[in-house]
């Protein structure tokens, strides 16, 4: 009876009450990771948890669910679901091993070449596309529950993973296919060499790290001229400059710790590049809006002229491509097609998109909540694997961060 | 309080947020009798009982309850029930999949000394109250297979066992035929005689004649009068006085129509029922407006207006549609919703919460969605842009919020409703439908909306509106057309426009084939 206590507040409270929630959660989600961050920092014997191999490892590790976690948050923004992520990967991983690796082993297979990397990489993303659009079909165009749809997709494709790899494994895989998921923008350091920086820094990490930071200032200060042109609402001037000035540190500060390491993961390059790309179709493409359009109020949607069912089929054919990249990324990152590979993966992407705010009822994420969900969790399991805390208490834990996370939304949404 | 009566709400006033739903009412029914409580839609009348029966509990309304000569303070419906206050709505709380009887004691099941359901006595029990109410079925046929009237007796039945002494109905006659209203009413004097009061809500007002003992009548969330019926007889004509009697002059903004050429014909129009495709919903409906002209469509709930307005929207409503559609004397195709509104159609729900908006997003979003398409620059939504439009539109629209970026669940439902006009305007139509545009919203935004329709009109638009509300229709449009059983029954120019005559139209029935 949440709505009929709202209903005795005035309007214009009740709005006040609510955009007050919705910058607690965004801005206490970040400060959870930070203090996150900074309790691993002084727990971990000898700091190993902020060494400038461990944030390294936390990219890479953590690439492959963060690529299905944007998926993820806008098929849960629809207000669908999908548990076959984890089984599409391992499933897009055989093909990419096929396409790729010339199985002579594999019997079958024969008559198929080894592609190079690169087609090996497009043709194991077209196929994940395909394999969206079969649920996608089934989803969008005959009416089937996503739940149902994805819980058999979770069967279906553990089971063609298994037998594309006729339960065994196939590798090893060319060095550029391997790149994407373990290598590292210029990791011999070949450019150092060019212009005279001293070997304990990558300087192509620090370039790039510093041409982020540049990018970040003119994007937002060219975002704010335009909203005051047009007399809209703008954050107050001392927030905007000190939320970017932290946000360029901590940018800076990743940039010159993976620049003492091995320099910047492709893997890195690969999410920024997709965080980028979708935060923009989410926020600013028709596409992106009528999904939360869709979540919101599927019946408004649909007598807004909305072509439902169209953005429901994309809305999977996406996930099922952006699942077969983050197939190709752990294939590449274990130099092995595995049938078990991606198991759980599911959970720990539907995970971080509700640790980053959305609603289980649909209409709300974002891609950034889902990221700063998915870190969380990465932070946590590599924290608790440096403090050797035990499997058994690692998933303990999880589950009730993920539990307390969700709590905490509905008790601020019940509040106002 | 040592009184004859069972129950008086004294001076009750509820508010929502900009809207006085309940204005001081004050109501009294006597031990044993039959009352009935009659207005127009929003008058407050389920407002009233939602207050009764604890939905809106003590608290969030200012005033008292006496019952049985006591104060009452009921802070959910179990407090109410247990008190013998049962209230029946007009969408049924049953079960579908489960039998009559374990609806009849849903929540009340009867049971052992073990906690478990003893299913013989519940059998038993459940044949005896279905007696007493008339009802001859199984009890262990599923509901889904009880026709509405028989529903409605199983849900009277379920009264009984919760040892009922004040029986609410809401509308209980609304979505029955003929033969089941009568055993419905003839059922509801039996009831008296064993010594049950009850409230009956209706818009029916041949059945109230026949019936109630006394009427209660309000208007804008004001008792306006208590009219005895037992002695003089009081007649429907009288009722309607109450409900509708308000100063008509100042209720609707004066105007000069400018009607030009004809804008929409609609020829032929034909759909039936979505689920059941042999049920006729929309039955051959011809109709024209005209540009600048405010045409009505009158009749009552589930006349098939609704139907009719829907499945002319891009077929959103409905199966086996047929029928032609002509814009400014060239036919033009309707099939798909977003087909519909490039050929300059636009509807404007009457459920504006479950249809019209999305109530989780902002008002600028909202008043965008149907017209996105047209704030696209190079594949991306320039939002600076739309905020300006939509600021344009809180401006004119007079939308009270704080701004466009409010969250449109949190206004009230007169600025949803200019939201949702907005988000119509924007997408630039020739005609628009607007099915009920001032259900549930106070006096004054009614006068603002009226005063938005009048401008589409002077505009050059078509403008079809939908209402329950005879003297909103007979004060706002140049032409109403009345719909009876999906069907035209009546079409009435603005100057000849009366309510008693609208309504011998809507209640006509099809001649028997």
């Amino acid at each position: 009876m949440s709505t009929t206590t709202n209903q005795k507040k005035s309007p214009f409270e009740a709005i006040k009450t609510r955009l007050q929630g919705v910058d607690l959660r965004q801005n206490g989600i970040f400060l959870a990771l930070i203090g996150l961050v900074i309790f691993f920092a002084v727990t971990t014997p000898n700091a190993a948890s902020i060494s400038p191999t461990n944030f390294s490892n936390l990219v890479v590790q953590n690439g492959y669910i963060l690529v299905l976690a944007i998926g993820m948050v806008m098929v849960i923004i629809a207000g669908h679901i999908d548990l076959s992520v984890g089984s599409i990967a391992a499933f897009i991983g055989a093909v990419a091993g096929i396409l790729t690796v010339r199985p002579i082993e594999q019997d079958g297979w024969e008559w198929l070449p080894a592609l190079p990397w690169w087609a090996g990489i497009l043709g194991a993303i077209l196929v994940g596309a395909i394999v969206g659009m079969w649920q996608g079909f089934w989803v969008a165009y005959v009416g089937i529950p996503a739940f149902i749809v994805t819980l058999a997709g979770m069967l279906l494709f553990r089971g063609l993973a298994l037998m594309a790899l006729q339960s065994s494994n196939i590798g090893p895989f060319p060095d550029e296919f391997r790149a994407i998921g373990n290598g590292f923008m210029d990791k011999e350091k070949t450019l150092n060499g060019l212009i005279g920086m001293p070997e304990q820094y990558n300087a192509i990490a620090l370039i790039l790290t510093a041409l982020g930071i540049v990018a970040i200032w003119i994007s937002q200060l060219r975002t704010r001229a335009g909203k005051l042109r047009y007399e809209q609402p703008v954050e107050p001037t001392f927030w905007f400059y000190g939320k970017n000035v932290i946000l360029s540190f901590m940018v800076a500060y990743l940039g010159f710790q993976l620049s003492q390491a091995n320099g910047i993961p492709i893997t890195l390059v690969v999410v920024v590049f997709l965080i980028l790309l979708y935060t923009m179709i989410m926020n600013k493409t028709p596409f992106g809006r009528y999904i939360y359009a869709i979540g919101g109020n599927l019946n408004a949607a649909v007598l807004s002229g909305i072509n439902v069912r169209l953005v429901n089929f994309f809305l999977f054919v996406n996930i099922g491509a952006l699942a077969a990249l983050s197939g190709v990324l752990i294939t590449a990152r274990m130099n092995s097609a595995v049938p078990k590979a991606g198991d759980g993966f599911e959970l720990d992407a539907i995970s971080s998109v509700f640790i980053g705010g959305a609603a289980v009822q649909g209409g709300v994420g974002t891609v950034t909540g889902s990221m700063l969900g998915g870190m969380i969790q990465g932070v946590l399991a590599n924290g608790m694997n440096l403090n050797s805390v035990g499997i058994d208490v690692q998933m303990t834990i999880k589950g009730l961060v993920l539990l307390l996370a969700v709590a905490f939304d509905v008790w601020s949404k019940r509040r106002k | 309080m040592a009184s004859n009566s069972i129950l008086e709400m004294n001076n009750i006033t509820k508010t929502f947020p900009g809207v006085k739903a309940l204005d001081d009412v004050t109501l009294k029914v006597e031990r044993g009798e039959i009352h009935a409580i009659c207005g127009e839609n929003g008058a407050g009348k389920s407002t009233l009982m939602k207050v009764l029966s604890g939905v809106y509990p003590f608290g969030t309304y200012s005033g008292d309850i006496f019952y049985e000569n006591e104060v009452r303070k009921f802070s959910n419906i179990s407090d109410s029930e247990a008190e013998g206050i049962v209230i029946i709505h007009q969408e049924l709380a049953l079960s579908p999949h489960l039998s009559i009887a374990e609806n009849i004691f849903l929540g009340n099941e009867i049971k052992n000394i073990f906690g478990l359901i003893n299913w013989n006595k519940t059998y038993q029990e459940a044949s005896s109250l279905m007696a007493r109410v008339g009802l001859k079925e199984d009890p262990n046929l599923p509901i889904k297979d009880v026709g509405v009237g028989k529903q409605q007796l199983v849900e009277i039945a379920k009264a009984l066992s919760k040892r009922v002494k004040l029986l609410i109905l809401d509308e209980p006659t609304a979505a029955l035929n003929d033969e089941d209203s009568a055993h419905l009413l003839d059922l509801l004097r039996h009831l008296k005689g064993q010594g049950i009061t009850s409230i009956i809500i209706s818009h029916k007002l041949n059945e109230i004649e026949a019936i109630a003992d006394t009427t209660t009548i309000l208007r804008d969330g004001k008792t306006i009068e208590s009219l005895n019926m037992k002695g003089s007889k009081v007649s429907q004509e009288r009722i309607i006085k109450g409900m509708v009697g308000r100063e008509m002059d100042n209720r609707y903004p004066a105007r000069e129509a400018n009607i030009g050429e004809e804008i929409l014909r609609v020829e032929n129009w034909t759909a039936y029922h979505p689920i059941d495709s042999t049920r006729l919903v929309v039955d051959n409906v011809s109709m024209n407006v005209r540009k600048g002209e405010i045409v009505g469509l009158a009749g009552i709930m589930g006349a098939g207006r609704t139907e009719f307005a829907r499945s002319l929207f891009g077929h959103s409503y409905g199966t086996n549609i047929s029928g032609k559609v002509f814009k400014n004397g060239t036919e033009i195709q309707v099939r798909t919703i977003s087909e519909a509104i490039s050929n300059g159609l636009a509807y404007a729900t009457e459920d504006r919460k479950r249809f019209g908006l999305n109530l989780i997003e902002d008002v600028k979003r909202n008043i965008s969605l149907a017209s996105l398409k047209s704030f696209v620059t190079f594949g991306l939504v320039n939002d600076n842009e739309e905020y300006k439009r939509a600021s344009e539109y809180r401006a004119s629209m007079n939308i009270k919020s704080p701004s466009v970026l409010s969250v449109v669940g949190q206004l009230s439902g007169g600025n949803q409703q200019k939201v949702v006009l907005s988000k119509w305007i924007n997408v630039n139509p020739d005609v628009l439908i607007l099915d009920e545009p001032t259900r549930g919203i106070d006096v004054g935004a009614k006068y603002e909306i009226y005063l938005i329709i009048q401008r589409l009109a002077a505009e050059g638009k078509g403008v079809i509106v939908i209402s329950s509300e005879l003297p909103e229709l007979i004060g706002i449009c140049d032409r109403i057309y009345a719909i009876s059983e999906g069907s035209i029954s009546g079409e009435v120019l603005r100057k000849d426009a009366k309510p008693e005559l609208l309504m011998s139209y809507m209640t006509k029935e099809k001649s028997k084939k």
